[in-house]
């Protein structure tokens, strides 16, 4: 084991993983972050939990992850190379282990020209697969990054990010191979929509073995609104959202949308459990965590496994 | 070469404010082949400057002199003989030339008419791209030439992220994303194998003044030791 983490134990134990995620709240009032926590309570393995996504200010991923673990839960805590360097990202990864945290996903994060801060100083000291190794190296050889020991080393379940849509297709897998180079445990991909594309991505990493050598949960976003699914084809960089979502949402009866999202959702889940090479399924249901129950109910994920 | 831009007029208005006598300084150099600092732009300048104080009732008495470079002590002794004359010099030169003018005359304030923006390329007429960052540590061997540092909006030394987007960056659909054109550039070389390996965390060597003194010569004041 390398951390230990309930994820971790999850996916060694063979079992379909299922995760995911929650966004801390613009504010600092942490019953927000317990509130949006119960709805995932025993319907997931772990919640991500993000950091300053899009840029914007947001409360710590930390601090939201210490929350989660006061709640009982297990969270995976996202880290951006966007906003801190080296020695930061280090004392806070010393901090979050001695608090609990046992899962960290490590990003490049999107640019703050995004957020509400477009003119701050994007850090990007190192990139997310240099954090990976970094991560590798504090828990593997107890050092720092610089060289030095560390007295108590954390002992990280090391994820990461892949988006096999984003330009160029070709390149995608090799970047999967580089994360994995580095040391990477699990990966959770972009949203998938293009489900043939991911296929022909999977079918790249099965063949080059890659999949033997890392935990790949597939990312599912289920569609509210056709409104969304617009959006995320025309707004949302590297989101591949071919026209047959579109127009199956588009068909759906007036006021049942969501339902056909969720139900496309479900659709995708049910190949993911069958995909050679793909390990689980990571949930992210934006601003929509109050439905993970029923998603996870009609997915066919429950109950979720108890590793010892 | 270094591409400058210069200042909005009311803010090298507000920036000589009070002063009666200026002189302002064009270089010859970089900013004069991008048509922002050199001979031609130090007068349209002060034109605009003399139009301008003349309207608000407060002449100046503007006065212009371009050296050939500014960050070249040899140069800057041209000046010597003027600006004794002067309450407040005005550069038009980049930000290390300004810099160098206020070094040699200290007892006189040295203000900048332009912004120092990049190192870049002429695409055309009037048209520059930023190329480099001046990072100290050159990877474009491995890079097939495109130079991630300046051109990918995240400095990514591992790229491309997950937010290429039909070729060109997240940031915006007219900006081309770097590790896109890498790629490309390296398939067509049949070199991609130059980006397989993983890029070590980079030891940044920008975060303190640097300086470079070639082999064979020497500080002044060690010569003197």
């Amino acid at each position: 084991m390398n951390s230990g983490s309930n994820l971790e134990k999850v996916l060694r134990a063979g079992h379909f993983a299922f995760t995911g995620e929650l966004g801390p709240p613009r504010g600092s009032d942490g019953e927000e972050v317990k509130k949006k926590a119960a709805h995932l309570k025993g319907m997931v393995d772990s919640v991500n939990i993000t950091d300053n996504q899009t840029a914007m200010v947001r409360m710590s991923s930390w601090a939201a992850s210490i929350i989660l673990i006061g709640e009982g839960m297990e969270p995976n805590y996202q880290m951006v190379c966007r906003d801190r360097n080296r020695l930061a990202m280090q004392s806070d990864i010393l901090g979050a282990y001695a608090l609990g945290v046992r899962n960290m996903l490590c990003l490049s994060g999107d640019h703050q020209q995004f957020g509400d801060h477009p003119y701050a100083k994007g850090v990007f000291d190192i990139d997310s697969i240099q954090l990976i190794g970094m991560v590798k190296k504090m828990r593997d050889e107890g050092k720092f990054m610089g060289g030095d020991d560390i007295e108590v080393p954390p002992r990280m379940f090391i994820g990461a990010a892949a988006n096999p849509f984003a330009d160029p297709f070709e390149w995608r897998v090799h970047r999967l191979a580089k994360k994995i180079k580095a040391g990477v445990d699990f990966i959770q991909t972009q949203c998938i929509y293009n489900m043939e594309k991911f296929r022909e991505w999977v079918k790249q990493a099965n063949d080059m073995g890659l999949t033997e050598k890392v935990y790949i949960l597939a990312g599912v976003t289920p569609m509210k609104s056709l409104g969304m699914a617009r959006y995320m084809k025309n707004n949302v960089p590297g989101m591949d959202v071919p026209d047959d979502v579109i127009d199956r949402l588009k068909g759906a009866e007036k006021g049942k949308a969501a339902e056909e999202g969720i139900k496309m959702a479900c659709e995708q889940i049910e190949e993911f459990k069958e995909m050679k090479g793909i390990a689980g399924v990571h949930l992210m249901a934006i601003e929509w965590e109050h439905r993970v129950p029923e998603i996870a109910e009609r997915a066919g994920v429950l109950p979720r496994p108890v590793v010892e | 070469m270094i591409v400058a831009k210069r200042k909005p007029l009311d803010e090298i208005k507000e920036l000589i404010k009070g002063y009666k006598k200026v002189l302002n300084v064009g270089c010859g150099t970089c900013v004069a082949v991008c048509l922002t600092g050199g001979e031609k732009e130090v007068g349209i300048l002060n034109a605009e400057l003399e139009m301008a104080r003349k309207m608000d009732d407060d002449p100046i008495d503007i006065g212009a002199s371009t050296v050939e470079r500014q960050c070249d002590r040899e140069f800057l002794e041209a000046l010597d003989a003027v600006v004794g004359e002067y309450e407040a010099i005005l550069s038009m030169a980049c930000g290390a030339g300004i810099q160098f003018l206020a070094e040699k005359y200290p007892e006189i304030p040295v203000l900048p008419a332009v912004d120092t923006t990049f190192i870049g390329v002429n695409q055309d007429v009037g048209w520059y791209e930023e190329r480099c960052r001046s990072c100290s540590s050159c990877i474009l061997g491995l890079t097939g030439g495109v130079c991630p540092v300046t051109m990918c909006a995240k400095g990514l030394y591992n790229g491309p992220c997950g937010g290429t987007n039909q070729g060109n960056c997240e940031i915006s659909k007219d900006q081309p994303c770097a590790w896109y054109m890498i790629y490309e550039r390296l398939a067509g070389q049949g070199r991609l194998d130059c980006i397989q390996e993983i890029s070590a965390p980079v030891e940044h060597k920008n975060q303190v003044p640097r300086s470079l003194i070639q082999p064979g010569y020497k500080k002044a004041e060690e010569e003197d030791a």
